[in-house]
């Protein structure tokens, strides 16, 4: 779906809680009363990440199976919440053994820690159409806090997209083997698309 | 004296036999510990990575020592020796310069043909590049078994060898052993 540059700044006026100059016809432009509201976070979505490897090239993957929302405050952007969560074990890198090495203790042990969790605590607009969503991280039993960029990319009446990216130390989740062949960074780049509850 | 003499070996050829001897028991010990299927992934990660490590430098040393035999010349045997044992210690210690060079290569085409194309980071130093090798499961899997073949073999042979350097030492009470520990060995 190709998004015009006014679409976009029209959401993200509302997000953040500007009075919005619409027409009155309620039926075709989006008001201020649409953007704001739940979204649950769908299956379109795609949870990549990239752990490169000394020498250049790396592991290149993605989640299957995850869920959220996107709350979205009103009058407020910074009030808004996101929470995510995702299922470590059905991560996808093409290559079955680097998969259950994933999964065993040696990083996510998906046995013991079935999910990873993130609740935003602060969004901070950083531009027209761009966030930073600060919040707590809990993979492996350990609770940071990280930060991720969020660059709004589609938004209308029933759907809400972000592109959101952002790098996670893993030392911090006791998931450092591999280090330094393997990047301590894991680079998340996400195409995050909600649909209005 | 570095070099070997009539019936002498030199240092060179002492300190390459004992390190590289060290670090084959070493790789091999290593290399069976890490492929135990119940063992810690991190561990088992990490030692995979030390065993190719010393397994280059195992390489590297018995390439200079295959130069250095090759250029060199060899002390005669020992006295006392018929001729089926020279044979047999000759052909013995062609094969084992031979499976000092050949398995730490197989080592390095199983890595490189590995469809899991893990960098061979040396020593966390410098990255050694992987063998031209097209990567497929069937390519590492032959590389793999050639490997473990050509591995154990070289430890079998290493029994025999070390077997003989004792037998020759406890129960001959000859130089063979002696005259590889130490540079001047004059009255053998
Ligand atoms: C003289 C040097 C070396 C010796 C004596 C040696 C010995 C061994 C042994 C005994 C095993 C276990 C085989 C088994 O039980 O399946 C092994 C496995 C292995 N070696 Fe070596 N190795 C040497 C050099 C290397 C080098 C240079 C590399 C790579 C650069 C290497 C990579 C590997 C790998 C990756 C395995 C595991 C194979 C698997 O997936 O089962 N080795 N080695
Ligand atoms: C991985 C282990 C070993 C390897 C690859 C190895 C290899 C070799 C090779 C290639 C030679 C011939 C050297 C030359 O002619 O320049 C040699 C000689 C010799 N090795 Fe080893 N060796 C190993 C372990 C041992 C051990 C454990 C012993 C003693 C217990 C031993 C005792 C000797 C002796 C005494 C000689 C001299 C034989 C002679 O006078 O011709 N080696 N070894």
């Amino acid at each position: 779906m190709s998004v015009r540059l006014t679409t976009l700044t029209a959401a993200l006026t509302a997000l953040a809680g500007f009075a919005l100059q619409v027409s009155a016809s309620e039926a075709k432009a989006p008001t201020l009363d649409d953007a704001a509201g739940r979204y649950d976070i769908d299956g379109s979505s795609q949870i990549n990440f990239k752990v490169g490897q000394v020498g250049g090239g790396g592991i290149s993957g993605k989640f299957t199976k995850f869920s959220g929302t996107f709350q979205l405050d009103r009058g407020d952007i910074s009030k808004s919440v996101v929470e995510f969560a995702l299922f470590p074990e059905t991560v996808q890198t093409g290559e079955p053994r680097i998969e259950n090495f994933l999964r065993s203790t040696a990083v996510f042990d998906t046995a013991s820690y079935p999910k990873i969790v993130f609740r935003s605590t602060k969004i901070t607009r950083t531009g027209e159409n761009t966030a930073e969503i600060e919040g707590n991280l809990t993979a492996k039993g350990t609770t940071r806090t990280e930060h991720f960029e969020a660059t709004l990319t589609e938004w209308n009446r029933r759907v809400i997209g972000f592109r959101i990216q952002g790098g996670v130390y893993r030392t911090r989740y006791n998931m450092s083997v591999g280090i330094p062949i393997y990047s301590n960074v894991v680079q998340f780049d996400m195409m995050v698309n909600g649909e209005k509850h | 004296m570095l070099r070997n003499g009539p019936d002498a070996f030199g240092w060179v050829t002492i300190l390459l036999h004992w390190t590289i001897a060290i670090l084959i028991a070493g790789l091999l010990v290593l290399g069976y510990v890490m492929t135990r299927p119940d063992i810690d992934p991190v561990l088992q990660f990490d030692l995979f990575q030390w065993h190719k490590s010393f397994g280059f430098t195992a390489l590297g040393l018995a390439a200079i020592r295959a130069v250095w035999w090759l250029a060199g010349r060899h002390p005669a045997s020992v006295a006392g020796l018929s001729t089926p044992e020279r044979h047999a210690s000759f052909a013995v210690h062609i094969l084992l310069l031979c499976l000092t060079l050949a398995v730490p290569v197989t080592g390095w085409a199983l890595a490189s043909a590995s469809t899991l194309d893990i960098p061979s980071f040396y020593f966390n130093l410098v990255v050694i590049p992987h063998l031209p090798l097209a990567k497929s499961a069937v390519a590492e899997a032959l590389w793999t078994t050639a490997h473990a073949v050509l591995a154990y073999g070289l430890a079998g042979l290493v029994l025999l060898h070390a077997g003989a350097a004792l037998h020759h030492h406890f129960i001959r009470h000859d130089a063979v052993l002696v005259r590889m520990l130490r540079n001047r060995w004059r009255d053998g």
